[in-house]
């Protein structure tokens, strides 16, 4: 066991862990912040999705060991400061790009990521930067016209500040 | 212009936010103080006796409360899991029904079958420890060939030395027999419907939690039905009343189907959580879905179409073996039959139908309904051989059917339904108009033109939801009653609680409920909130599949509402001195007809709970209404759904160019969720077609295990869907005229992509593909018909 500190969504947090002990599994279980899920065990669904030290990564691909003293956005840090939906979120919200809820975390992560790379992504550029995430309740229409959608508030957003 | 509020508005689902900002309670989410974590040993063979299970080192590993065997299970005495559903076979047998311990005892049965279960302070803990069991078995030869598992001398139960679980029988077989002596032609066609995992994104996960104080007992769990769970459970696994078992299902992650059953692991930790005094939680990861979670589909059909000169259809016959697993799972032996053969009319006037189904028992892992159940196999068989057939006689698809769509309702088909609405030209001329089903020649040119085949493919589906009058489905087997109950509590200011017996995983129940509520009361949705999930608020329920939510749900939240305003209008008459006859309720208020005298729906309310001027002679204070609704028919929704693909015939690689839906769901309450059902509906339509097959090799073992092997549809695997939901026919016999979307993607979708694609590779001679028709298959067929044409 050893005692990891991260700072999460602007907060520090600590806890401990052993060597084998997955990210995903140290926010979930020690920090106790459950909007971080997990959906398999190969790596593939995303649902795990966070940004350590502001990149996309699969939470369950790193040991909290590595990520001692990183800086990790999760879910619970995407919405507003005033508790309103962020852009990618509120996307997801107008364009009906959920159901369950449970593959949601990791794409709207990925989505925050793809569009922080590529601000205006293609139909056909979106669907295969979400190859990594799977969803099994809206077959992907209403996530991809939600990351359209999120796409162009912030092509508007940045217009406005110019 | 569009409606932004009540019955057929778009109306933003308000269960987003929590979702949205990582805050959504799943069961894996929740933990109980001095909680305990089980691991479970599963065999790795799929047939063997189980001589012996030595958990002594196991039980002295660090962290480890105890490991529990099948011999502990037995010891106590517990039930195995039950069946709710006996099919009554074509001689008059009930089906076999062979006992399914909650733990392996004597043999183990399938790749999965639980064995042992550690449990321990850590969940790390448990799994490190499992590895120390030591178990000794004897492998015996596996039954895996639906084909062959009569007669290969291996039988995964002693009760049925044959395999068979039941032969099963509808129809007329002699006016079948005679129609097809009498066709002018007849069309053939054996296939599989591909093995399919339902897959959740959130794995199945179970946690028990036992009150000694109060000798009762917590369940939370991954379910679709929680009341199914604790009317199972408790009363044939475990024998615990249902006032000292309460189970919760919370937030659910998809279910299509797979959380519908009750599982050995949710009667193991309610019943362990006993023997330990702590609460035991096991949750599923991925691979262990796939080897515990009841699969779907897995059919072995040969279909026959009797046809007179001018294609008119003149006798349908379908032989089918499904595939039961090792052990009848809760609704497993109705599918390939009450929800399978019934549906063999689709949306035509064949005058006889016949079905034989042999279900049988594998040494795999149990089958049993996943999205759409039954209805998805019976329309590949009919929408697939209709277009075979108009491809031997040279006809166009659409006109084929069109010669023998049913036009009068109600109509009693020779299988058993009485469909009482549709119009199955409506969607069919909607559908080839939103495709530009007339310009396809010219873009079939421009495909070949770049080298690639294109091709267009037809189904016309049609499907029984609103699962079901109670009468009807107890003589067909079903050992329950199939209504749905809502309780209304209108609060003293005139808010309102309503509590279904539905459950929403996906659904958006929350939102589309609380608009049919709010129409109904007049009252401003945000004043309704949504209760589900949960045995100790609701007064009972039968659950949520089958596209039954708004249909059976719906209906009892309208007829406890009526209730409801019946009682307000007695409050009202006395507040308004008026004659009860004469009250009237409309937009949230009670009216004397003729009069501007009213009283808003808040001060009734008010009064009922504060009864100082109150006809307390006649009616008892409160206002609160529980109603059961039980359907009196299926509900038919139906539609049309039309594939365009192009092949690329040097690598067999198929790809959806377009895909459009027009659906007749009768009356629809939110029509972007209704759009959305639909959508992941021909998403996993289109993963059966083109990517998913649960494959077991011979020996048993299930090779596409895990998200590594089993291809779930990716967005880049998909295109964006053309979906339109047509103005119907509303259903004539549930109060909203709702019929139900949830399932209609995915019974639609198989049997269009395949059409689209054998009629891509037509002029190879090629007439059927199994599914899924993965690019090998394709690039094999074509290889195939390639040097056939060349030998001639």
């Amino acid at each position: 066991m050893s005692t990891i500190s991260i700072t999460v969504n602007g907060q520090q947090k600590s806890g401990t862990a052993q060597g084998n002990t997955l990210l995903v599994d140290f926010l979930r279980s020690e920090l106790k912040m459950t909007g971080t899920h997990v959906g398999c065990d190969t790596s593939q669904c995303g649902a795990c999705v966070v940004h350590v030290n502001g990149e996309s990564v699969k939470s369950c691909t790193v040991f909290a060991s590595a990520c001692d003293g990183a800086e990790v956005t999760t879910i619970e840090g995407m919405a507003n400061d005033d508790g309103t939906l962020g852009i990618v979120q509120q996307a997801f919200h107008e364009e009906h790009g959920l159901q369950c809820g449970f593959c949601t975390p990791g794409m709207v992560m990925s989505i925050a990521d793809i569009l922080r790379n590529n601000p205006q992504p293609t139909e056909a550029e979106i669907r295969e930067g979400l190859k990594g995430n799977i969803c099994r309740c809206t077959g992907y229409h209403n996530i991809v016209k939600a990351a359209q959608s999120a796409a162009a508030t912030m092509a508007g957003a940045r217009q406005a500040a110019e | 212009m569009a409606k932004d509020n009540g019955i057929g508005a778009s109306v933003k689902r308000r269960e987003d936010a929590r979702f949205l900002k990582g805050r959504g309670r799943y069961t894996d989410d929740m933990n109980r103080p001095g909680q305990t974590y089980a691991y479970i040993l599963r065999s790795w063979s799929a047939h063997a006796t189980l001589n012996s299970v030595d958990t002594s080192a196991a039980s002295a590993a660090d962290g480890v409360v105890r490991v529990f065997t099948g011999k502990d299970i037995e010891e106590a005495g517990l039930g195995g899991v039950p069946c709710g559903w006996e099919i009554t076979d074509k001689h008059g047998n009930p089906m076999k029904e062979p006992a399914h311990p909650i733990l392996a005892i004597g043999k183990v049965r399938h790749v999965g079958d639980p064995i042992a279960v550690v449990v321990a302070e850590s969940y790390q803990q448990a799994r490190d420890a499992a590895e120390l069991i030591e178990v000794d078995m004897t492998d015996l030869p596996a039954v895996v060939d639906m084909r062959t598992a009569e007669t290969i001398g291996s039988a995964v139960h002693d009760e049925a030395t044959d395999n068979l679980c039941y032969d099963w029988e509808l129809g007329d077989g002699e006016a079948t027999d005679k129609a097809f002596a009498e066709a002018a032609h007849v069309t053939t066609l054996e296939f599989i419907n591909n093995r399919l995992v339902a897959n959740p994104m959130e794995p199945r996960c179970a946690l028990g939690d036992y009150d000694e104080d109060a000798d009762h007992y917590t369940l939370y769990t991954t379910s679709q039905n929680p009341h199914v769970i604790r009317l199972l459970m408790g009363a044939f696994v475990l024998s615990i009343p249902e006032h000292k078992l309460r189970v919760y299902a919370p937030d659910v992650g998809g279910g299509f189907g797979t959380k519908i059953f009750h599982y050995a692991e949710e009667a193991f930790v309610t019943w362990a959580s006993a023997q330990l005094k702590r609460p035991v939680k096991w949750t599923s990861d991925r691979s262990e879905a796939f080897i515990s979670d009841a699969h779907g589909r897995d059919h072995v059909t040969k279909a026959e179409l009797a046809m007179d000169a001018e294609g008119k259809f003149l006798a349908l016959r379908a032989d089918t073996r499904a595939n039961m697993g090792a052990y009848l799972s809760t609704f497993a032996p109705c599918v390939p039959t009450w929800l399978h053969g019934t549906l063999l009319a689709g949306q035509y006037l064949t005058p006889a139908v016949h079905c034989r189904v042999r279900a049988m028992f594998t040494n795999t892992v149990p089958v049993d309904a996943y999205r759409g159940a039954g209805r998805p196999e019976a329309t590949y068989l009919l929408e697939r051989i209709i277009n075979k057939a108009a491809q031997e006689l040279g006809m166009d698809q659409a006109e084929l059917r069109r010669k023998n769509f049913i036009r009068s309702f109600p109509y009693d088909t020779p299988v058993a339904l009485q469909y009482d609405t549709g119009d199955y030209d409506a969607t069919l001329d909607a559908v080839l108009e939103m495709a530009d089903y007339k310009g396809f020649e010219a873009r079939k040119a421009e495909s070949a033109a770049r080298g690639k085949l294109r091709g267009i493919g037809l189904s016309c589906y049609i499907e029984a939801c609103g699962i079901a009058p109670s009468s009807l489905v107890g003589a067909l087997g079903a050992r329950a009653g199939l209504y749905e109950a809502a309780t209304i509590r209108v609060n003293p200011t005139g808010s309102v609680t309503v509590m279904t017996g539905s459950h929403s995983h996906g659904q958006g129940h929350e939102t589309s409920f609380a608009q049919v509520v709010s129409d109904a009361l007049g009252i401003p949705e945000d004043q309704i909130e949504i209760v589900h999930g949960d045995t100790d608020k609701i007064p009972f329920g039968m659950g949520t599949y089958g596209s039954r939510s708004l249909a059976v749900g719906g209906s009892a939240i309208v007829k406890a509402v009526d209730k409801v305003v019946a009682k307000g209008k007695k409050i009202a008459a006395h507040l308004l001195e008026a004659a009860e006859s004469d009250i009237i309720f409309e937009d949230g208020q009670y009216k004397v007809a003729g009069t501007d005298k009213a009283k808003a729906f808040a001060e009734v309310s008010l009064a009922a709970y504060v009864p100082h001027n109150y006809p307390i002679e006649e009616i008892e204070p409160g206002l609160e209404e529980t109603a059961f609704y039980d359907p009196k028919n299926f509900t038919y929704p139906a539609g049309s759904y039309l594939c365009e693909v192009e092949v690329d015939p040097e690598t067999g690689k198929v790809e959806i160019v377009a895909l459009s839906a027009s659906d007749d769901f009768g009356n629809v309450v939110n029509p972007m969720i209704v759009e959305g059902q639909v959508h992941g509906g021909l998403a996993q339509g289109i993963g059966q077609a083109m990517l998913e097959n649960a494959a077991y090799d011979e020996h048993g073992q299930l090779v596409s295990g895990s998200y590594m092997d089993y291809a779930m549809p990716l967005a880049s695997d998909l295109p964006s869907f053309n979906v339109e939901t047509a103005e119907g026919t509303p259903c004539t016999h549930n109060p909203l005229g709702v019929k139900g979307c949830g399932e209609a993607g995915a019974i639609g979708s198989p049997p269009a992509v395949v059409n689209a694609v054998v009629d891509a590779l037509r002029d190879y001679g090629i007439d059927h593909i199994d599914m899924p028709v993965t690019p090998l298959r394709v690039w094999t067929a074509i290889q195939e018909a390639s040097v056939k044409q060349a030998a001639e």
